[in-house]
């Protein structure tokens, strides 16, 4: 009988995650044909899987459009969403007709206000990313400034803004990138990461995916390995997911 | 009052680690990059603790931070002493109602926002951001919340630029500050 999958979630509150040194619980995530769950860099793993496969060895929270057979029999198999996303989901606002009429804005500044939702948030990222040899994560200007830094400071890693022209004070690498008219630029300080940097990129939301696949060609073009974007919300109908080529999409919320 | 002054030892660490860009964003600025206090793990996390070490325990239940900045500093702050986190932004970037507070730069206005009813009359404030420089931004932020209600205890910057004055400019409202740059 197939056990059911679950995400191991840390009984660390972030205060104790930011404060002290602690040895992460770690996250059961293989099935084993007879005895249950198995570490995923336990011996019992096939070499192959091991190590910095960890893409395949987390369970996605909600489906990511893998289609590993691992995958699917994980998604299978999970019968439930981790019980903190719908209390995030329901703490989000949406505005319509902003900015412009016709769009459904979803905000959340209301997810900052509540102090539990905005803590299992960072938290949800940081059970997925701890120990994963992360050593930058890039936070989109403004909002991913919000997400992006208590994640890094929980898994030890950089953070590192991206930013509209003409904010970063020192010499930078630009990235253009097509809006629905026009084109907008998004910038990086040199010397902030270096190749051979495993990378994260987060961002509140994904919509068409132009902003997050400007940053991964950014990142890219230094030599830095973007291992997944991580967002709180995505709009799926405008397909963002596939906008981002072979950099996997992560995402707590779906909004359709 | 300042870290700088009280000489924790973690402080030389820190301002080892912010970067000084002359003449930007115009020729005779030093500008006070903190990007690359963010690059230092270790560092970043001083910084973030020598704040919470400060407020934890002090019935803050707001911190406010200001674009953009001050949603670096302010949300591990927040998450940390069980505060909420309240962005205080340029104008039209906010999606809901909001209430404004203009003010003077040295040529001309700006103008700062915040949404209608994410802070309540009562509520003890702090307002965060990297650097204090003429106090101008500052002051715009703690009239905001003053004018909800709040009660600002105290203004928390990472830097401060003491010759600018900026403490004098906040009406008596406490300013803490980790490193003082002349």
């Amino acid at each position: 009988m197939m056990q059911r999958a679950f995400v191991f979630s840390s009984s660390n509150s972030i205060s104790l995650q930011l404060s002290t040194p602690i040895t992460p619980p770690v996250n059961a995530v293989f099935p084993e044909r007879n005895r249950g769950w198995i570490a995923p860099y336990s011996p019992l793993q096939p070499p192959e899987l091991r190590l910095r496969n960890y893409q395949r060895a987390l369970p996605p929270l909600l489906c990511s459009g893998s289609d590993s057979v691992t995958n699917q029999q994980q998604m299978a198999s999970q019968d439930e969403r981790d019980p903190r996303i719908s209390k995030i989901s329901s703490v989000i606002r949406v505005i319509p007709d902003f900015p412009k009429p016709g769009i459904l804005f979803q905000d959340i500044t209301t997810l900052l206000l509540d102090i539990k939702a905005f803590r299992d948030t960072i938290d949800l990222f940081v059970e997925r990313y701890r120990g994963k040899d992360i050593s930058v994560v890039a936070g989109i200007e403004a909002r991913g400034f919000i997400f992006g830094p208590p994640i890094a400071l929980a898994i030890g890693a950089k953070f590192v803004p991206m930013r509209k022209p003409n904010k970063l004070p020192g010499e930078v690498i630009s990235e253009e990138y097509s809006l629905e008219y026009g084109t907008d630029k998004m910038e990086m300080h040199v010397g902030a990461v270096q190749a051979g940097d495993r990378a994260l990129i987060i961002d509140d939301l994904v919509a068409t995916g132009g902003t997050l696949s400007a940053a991964i060609r950014l990142l890219e073009r230094v030599g830095v390995h973007v291992v997944e974007c991580a967002c709180v919300i995505e709009l799926p109908e405008l397909k963002g997911r596939e906008r981002l080529g072979d950099t996997p999409l992560f995402v707590l919320v779906s909004s359709a | 009052m300042s870290a700088y002054r009280d000489k924790d030892p973690r402080i030389h660490g820190i301002q080892s680690k912010i970067r000084v860009v002359p003449d930007f964003p115009k020729p005779g600025i030093m500008f006070q990059d903190i990007t690359t206090l963010l690059l230092d793990p270790k560092a970043f996390k001083d910084t973030v603790d020598l704040f919470v070490e400060r407020y934890k325990g002090k019935n803050i239940s707001v911190v406010a931070g200001i674009e953009a900045r001050g949603f670096i500093f302010g949300p591990p702050i927040a998450l940390e002493i069980g505060a909420k986190f309240v962005p205080l932004r340029k104008p039209k970037k906010l999606p809901g109602k909001v209430i404004s507070e203009e003010y003077v730069l040295e040529y001309g206005r700006d103008c700062l926002q915040m949404h209608v009813g994410a802070v309540e009359p009562g509520e003890r404030a702090l307002v965060v951001d990297d650097l204090i420089a003429t106090g101008g931004t500052l002051c715009a932020a703690m009239n905001l919340l003053e004018r909800v209600g709040a009660e600002v205890v105290e203004c928390a910057c990472v830097i401060e630029l003491p010759d600018l004055k900026g403490r004098e400019r906040l009406n008596g409202k406490p300013l803490y500050v980790l490193v003082e740059s002349h």
